[in-house]
């Protein structure tokens, strides 16, 4: 039984430290690897053992930018364990907080993350001395997706309101109001980001992505769904979230503290915005959709760099689809619905800003959890990531090319956060080294 | 920017990155903070750090890694102050969990091959190998608390951060008291406040994230719990989650067990 944990499981940083080392030989790679040492903080094993209610809070602190993601992984795949589905108004409640993480993350990432690279700035605070009016709007969007939080969930960082089966109190009416204006406001400025984005200057990449995203008959999945698989050309492939174990497989590598995923036997797949937009840009909402075709995003963006503008789309559908929610509310009869734990196995994924994100959790006959299995998305993205930067740097190593090293290790912290990998690895791409042989 | 602007500096171990996020977080308050202080080393915000010394370091997540014993030396020296943000840093984090079961076992949990991981037998808090200034608690802080602290070191006094329990915020609150009124079991007695009783506030009971008060009756708590129901290992549990090997949330889980 240990022995299979182990083989699937590994829980990794979903942010981390990072680094990259790359060698060539007469302009050619020959090893190029992306080094996560964040320290290990073991949840898998440290989740043995605890109450079957216990692992949404404490699988929200493997992420401070997006716990609520984890939390949601976690309530369904107990949930799923216990024969309980989570329906109807209460549902709606769980999406509302999940777009208020959408929109909180994308914002950060947007406006003070990746923005700046494209301007010629260090930093979104750097950015905010020449151009404040920007700024300001993305910590207004930040802020609006924040208080969708706090409202619902009680604070944005590891919110205290979630429970397996629902919430401790459901929001009345009166308290989400204030909400909603703001959310209308946050809504223009979504339109006006995808607007700015789109007319950054990007340099002219593409690569052929095999994408994994959740996908659901209704809705641009992001709470729940089956799991969809493409090239972003004809029909794609699916499979069961309760699947997932004998399609998706992790492997250690002596590099990193990260585990690399595999897709059917295959590395390098890519989950996070790209993917979900390439597998479902129709079920966005209709604004979000006029907004991607005024940007010119077609029906698949294969440019890791126009990622940004993508993630500024999923910001106008993510206030587009809460206001909807918002404006229907009414508040459900009860907080949670009864989740008896009982002995077995249940999965649950949902699509956390970055990406899909797994939980597996075998109960025992005491409730307890027996066994836990997690697959952020880094894990899945580093071997992908590691691609992209290959092909990014293959043709600037060619024999007679010298371009400086502070060059290249600028374009490839670039590359590296055009996937939104976390947050501190984001910035943190110092320790670069090239050598030449 | 005045050129004699005090120089920050945030620091990350082991940890989850919320309690530095909260900084971003201060969405008001953020480009005034900047233009007061020259936010000198934030690799979560800026690609581009400046070398030390820093006038107030503050520093998110415990030590879980022979590097990571040097690199807090270091931190240490080159920072005038240092301040330790939340409870990986305070107290170790849900990390520290390692501690009771032995980290072997757990690496051999989660990877294949263990023999990859640097890692140290426990998860230890900063204030375990260097001095520290100060202690801001939380899993994750509070935004209103980091702010009191970073002006409270811009203006040389210490920060006005209450030590008392959760109970005091409930009551300033207005809450109804879950325990006595719904017998839902809640460590807002023994927890220190700073949240402003946000759990109570939503029908929930203290989990107790912000860790153990200052001399808490742990023993009196664990009697009341019991009556509403709660089982010697659930208690032990509730004791071993954020806060772990706190002296006083140790001792609560030992007398929980010991009358189990």
């Amino acid at each position: 039984m240990t022995h299979k944990t182990v083989r699937i499981g590994g829980l990794t940083r979903v942010e981390g430290e990072g680094g990259l080392v790359v060698h060539a030989r007469d302009g050619r790679i020959t090893g190029l690897e992306l080094r996560i040492y964040e320290p290990p903080r073991f949840f898998e094993a440290l989740l043995r053992g605890r109450g079957h209610t216990e692992p949404p809070d404490i699988t929200a602190r493997i992420c401070g930018i997006c716990p609520v993601a984890y939390q949601m992984s976690a309530c369904q795949a107990i949930e799923a364990a216990c024969g309980a589905e989570v329906t109807g108004p209460l549902r709606d409640l769980r999406l509302l907080l999940y777009y208020g993480e959408w929109i909180e993350s994308h914002a950060l990432h947007v406006y003070l993350l990746h923005a700046p690279d494209f301007l010629g700035y260090d930093s979104g605070i750097a950015l905010a001395a020449d151009r404040r009016d920007l700024v300001e709007r993305g910590l207004a969007l930040k802020k609006a997706g924040n208080e969708l939080i706090a409202v619902i969930g009680g604070r944005p960082i590891h919110p205290v309101n979630v429970r397996v089966g629902g919430f401790y109190r459901v929001p009345a009416r009166a308290e989400l109001a204030p909400v909603a204006e703001r959310l209308r406001r946050a809504r223009d400025d979504a339109l006006a980001t995808v607007a700015w984005v789109a007319g950054f200057d990007f340099p002219d990449v593409e690569h052929d992505y095999r994408f994994l995203a959740l996908s659901h008959p209704e809705e641009y999945a992001i709470l729940s769904g089956g799991v969809a698989t493409g090239d972003g050309r004809g029909t794609p492939e699916g499979f069961a979230v309760e699947d997932w174990p004998e399609h998706v497989i992790e492997e250690q590598v002596p590099h990193s503290t990260a585990l690399h995923a595999r897709l059917d036997g295959e590395s390098g797949y890519l989950v996070g915005a790209l993917a979900r937009y390439a597998l479902n840009a129709a079920r966005l909402s209709p604004l979000a959709r006029e907004a991607a075709a005024a940007a010119g995003l077609g029906p698949v963006c294969r440019n890791p760099f126009r990622a940004i503008v993508v993630r500024a789309v999923e910001i106008v559908h993510a206030c587009d689809e809460a206001l909807r929610i918002l404006d229907g509310y009414t508040e459900p009869d009860r907080p949670s619905v009864p989740v008896e734990p009982r002995p077995g196995v249940g999965h649950g994924a949902s699509e956390a800003p970055r990406g899909t994100l797994y939980h597996r959790y075998r109960l025992d006959e005491d409730g307890l959890v027996a066994e836990a299995d997690i697959v952020p998305p880094t894990a899945q993205n580093q071997a992908r990531i590691e691609e992209d930067l290959r092909d990014l740097l293959a043709p600037r190593l060619a024999p007679g090319l010298d371009p400086p090293e502070t060059e290249l290790a600028a374009l490839c912290e670039r590359a590296i956060r055009n996937h939104d990998p976390c947050i501190s690895c984001s910035a943190h791409f110092l320790d670069f080294r090239l050598d030449r042989g | 920017m005045d050129e004699q602007a005090p120089r920050l500096a945030v620091w990350k171990f082991a940890s989850c990155d919320g309690c530095q996020l909260t900084l971003l977080d201060c969405e008001d308050e953020l480009l005034s903070v900047a233009a007061r202080l020259e936010i000198a080393y934030f690799l979560e915000a800026s690609s581009a750090p400046g070398p030390g010394p820093y006038d107030l370091s503050l520093v998110e997540g415990s030590i879980t890694t022979p590097e990571d014993l040097e690199r807090i030396r270091h931190v240490r020296r080159v920072s005038r102050r240092l301040v330790t943000i939340g409870a990986c840093a305070t107290a170790g984090g849900v990390q520290a969990l390692r501690d009771f079961a032995g980290v072997k076992e757990f690496a051999s949990v989660v990877y294949a091959r263990p023999d990859y991981i640097a890692t140290l037998d426990r998860s230890t808090p900063i204030s375990a190998h260097v001095p520290v200034d100060f202690e801001l608690r939380g899993c994750p802080i509070d935004r209103r608390q980091l702010l009191e602290v970073i002006s409270a070191f811009l203006a040389g006094r210490r920060p006005v951060v209450p030590a008392h329990s959760v109970c005091v915020e409930c009551k300033a609150r207005g809450n109804v008291c879950v325990m006595v009124a719904h017998g839902t079991p809640c460590l807002g007695p023994v927890t220190q406040a700073g949240c402003g009783a946000l759990c109570p506030s939503f029908n929930r009971g203290c989990y107790g994230c912000f860790g153990p008060m200052e001399s808490p009756n742990a023993a009196g708590l664990n009697h009341w719990l019991r009556g509403l129901g709660m089982s010697t290992p659930e208690l032990v549990r509730i004791y071993r989650t954020y806060h772990a090997t706190t002296e006083p949330f140790q001792r609560a889980a030992e007398e929980a067990e010991e009358h189990g």
